[in-house]
């Protein structure tokens, strides 16, 4: 226990300092806290609850939709804002900036909330891979839909509010580091709080037979949609930041981007290792450098990389880095091993 | 209802028969996806990749002063090696695992063939130009370009011809016998890895011939693979696994479907529409299933 504080208390010190250690890396950064919230969320579905989901992109570019439009309508009106595109012809006061912004969260998180809270009925009840196309399609028709709105930019895009001028130039990197490196604590601390109660061994239940689950008195699509909504929140909150982040939203390449970000969670929390705490998020540090680093390599050849990356992955390596490590080291996750029983396995193989 | 699409009986009978004609192509590919989700058990998401690649076959045809029309005989040819290709390298490891793991594993190879075909065929959209001229009916007011015509009745007769070769030919039968217990057939002395390799190749050779009718009928572009997928898979749900006349059926469903959500809610909206759709018919099935559960209980 006494080392796990040390450990965490590690990781939130070199958080907290990472922007000033490496300050060329600050919007990197806070996109992997981005992609650590995502991974994180995917994991409660697809790891714990055995729910393979493609939609949670669904909610993520509902809450970048959200917080820009909010941000903006609090202030201006949004049909002209659109309208006037990349050209400027409102500037927000940087006061108005941090309370839209904030505001603008807050909405970016509760409305996925109810969303999932809504849909969760009808969509949960669905099982294996049923829920996997049903989740591919909402999260691809949100994107088509949303495309063919005019009032958030329709085919063209929606620019987010451009950060305002505080002074400095390094306020911007500063300011979204911070808040994705906020979401990411509160993330983990919920979901490793959420993992240490009932809950999580009723989702293990669901994931392992969820008709013997109800056979022993779980309500479990009770819990399936509470699941459903803790992610929705936090993918809500992700995409709010993200849009802030990137500063222009696209219905199809940007918030719905289910060829890219949907994707990429399942793949990170699967690389990580799913069904376990710290499985996403190391799958997303490692996903994010390979990603960065190599991208640059690939030039063009990204997808095609992407593409050859999912099927390795999921053929030779489904168990992920942490199944790996237990599979190797399995005194280290508190499992008690008979040494001449392991011998004999491994000879077996 | 105020749409001008109610209003003028011929605008109607135009969508209705421009939806029945394209329905015929996608219960064409949803066969082939039945086929294979019956043998295997696999779902494959770059089923609509593979059309498009059956597409650029004949278009190409086009380009080198072949008509088009000979891609129907041409792509089914290369896109069974493709397929085949495809399962020795890729599906014959994930054909007996979780079939969550082949969904993401075909995701892959979808993304794969889309960024592969965006970099070989470039990212415009194309069309074999057919020249095969337009029918006019009911005083020119529906017009029906003939190469619709010329699509839906070569679907018809390569559907019509798998149907006698599953039931006649000997590699016919093993994959049916495979469908129903693959175990069994193995110990009868079916060699299934051989079955599910011809399964998967026979797919992949019917999306070619969709592929190449679509390049005539409609237009081709490396990035419109999905859709086609999920048309296919709404239609296997729809209709059941091994119900063909039912494949059919829905599969002109869905196409009238699109034809009117195309006119009344606008082009822009006709995918959204159709993935929209996809999410009902799941949510319906599942309400309807679990009455069915409650009853059974």
């Amino acid at each position: 226990m006494n080392k796990n504080i040390i450990l965490y208390a590690a990781i939130l010190i070199f958080g907290l300092a990472a922007p000033f250690i490496f300050p060329a890396f600050k919007v990197q950064l806070s996109i992997l806290c981005v992609l650590i919230v995502l991974a994180l969320t995917w994991n409660i579905q697809g790891g714990e609850m055995g729910y393979n989901t493609f939609g949670n992109i669904l909610f993520y570019g509902l809450g970048m939709y959200l917080c820009a439009s909010v941000q903006v309508g609090m202030f201006f009106p949004l049909a002209e804002w659109t309208e006037s595109g990349g050209e400027k012809t409102f500037v927000h006061t940087p006061e108005q900036f941090f309370q839209g912004m904030a505001m603008g969260l807050v909405v970016a998180a509760v409305v996925p909330t109810i969303v999932a809270g809504l849909i969760g009925y009808s969509i949960l009840g669905l099982r294996g891979h049923y829920f996997a196309i049903c989740t591919l399609g909402l999260g691809v028709a949100a994107g088509e839909i949303s495309g063919g709105i005019e009032i958030i930019g329709a085919g063209q895009g929606f620019t987010t509010p451009p950060f305002p001028d505080v002074g400095s130039l390094e306020a911007r990197g500063e300011f979204f580091y911070f808040l994705s490196f906020m979401a990411v604590v509160l993330t983990f601390i919920t979901v490793k709080s959420i993992y240490s109660t009932r809950f999580k061994l009723i989702l293990n239940a669901i994931r392992d037979n969820e008709d013997k689950a109800e056979a022993m008195g779980i309500q479990t699509m009770k819990y399936k949609i509470i699941g459903w909504m803790i992610s929705a929140f936090f993918c809500g909150l992700a995409g709010g930041i993200m849009g802030g982040l990137v500063g222009y939203i696209d219905s199809t390449d940007v918030a719905f981007d289910g060829r890219e970000m949907g994707v990429f969670m399942v793949l990170m929390a699967i690389l990580g290792g799913k069904g376990t705490l710290w499985g996403p998020v190391i799958g997303a540090t490692v996903f994010h450098i390979f990603k960065e680093g190599f991208w640059t390599f690939f030039l063009g050849w990204q997808y095609v990389a992407l593409g050859v990356l999912i099927v390795v992955i999921v053929i030779y390596f489904p168990e992920g880095i942490m199944g790996w490590l237990r599979e190797k080291y399995p005194e280290r996750f508190g499992e008690v091993v008979d040494e001449a029983d392991r011998k004999a396995q491994v000879e077996l193989k | 209802m105020d749409f001008l699409i109610f209003q003028v009986p011929m605008l109607t009978l135009q969508a209705t028969l421009d939806g029945v004609l394209l329905g015929i192509l996608f219960a064409l590919i949803a066969y082939g996806m039945a086929l294979q989700w019956g043998v295997m058990n696999i779902i494959n998401i770059a089923q609509g990749d593979l059309v498009i690649l059956g597409g650029y076959i004949a278009y190409f045809m086009y380009l080198w002063g072949i008509h088009p029309a000979w891609g129907v005989i041409v792509s089914p040819f290369i896109m069974y090696f493709v397929g085949v290709g495809i399962y020795k390298l890729v599906i014959n490891k994930v054909v007996d695992r979780d079939l969550f793991i082949s969904i993401l594993a075909t995701f892959g190879i979808s993304i794969l063939f889309m960024q592969l075909m965006n970099f070989a065929f470039g990212a415009d959209v194309v069309l074999a130009n057919s020249g095969y001229g337009t029918t006019m009916l009911f005083d020119n007011s529906v017009t029906l370009p003939n190469s619709k015509i010329f699509s839906a009745f070569i679907s018809i007769i390569f559907a019509i011809g798998l149907v006698i070769y599953m039931k006649k030919s000997k590699l016919g039968r093993a994959i049916r016998a495979t469908a129903q217990n693959a175990r069994a057939a193995k110990i009868l002395g079916v060699d299934t890895e051989k079955v599910y390799a011809a399964t998967f190749g026979i797919n992949a050779a019917l999306c070619g011939v969709a592929g190449a009718l679509i390049s005539i009928t409609f237009t081709i572009h490396p990035y419109m693979g999905l859709p086609y997928t999920i048309r296919s898979f709404m239609i296997v749900i729809v209709a059941g696994l091994g119900n063909l006349p039912g494949v059919a059926m829905s599969g002109m469903g869905l196409g009238v479907f699109e034809e009117f959500a195309d006119y009344i809610l606008g082009t822009e909206f006709r995918i959204g529409s159709v993935f929209l759709l996809l999410v009902l018919i799941l949510v319906y099935r599942r309400f309807k299933l679990s009455r069915k559960r409650e009853y059974l209980k």
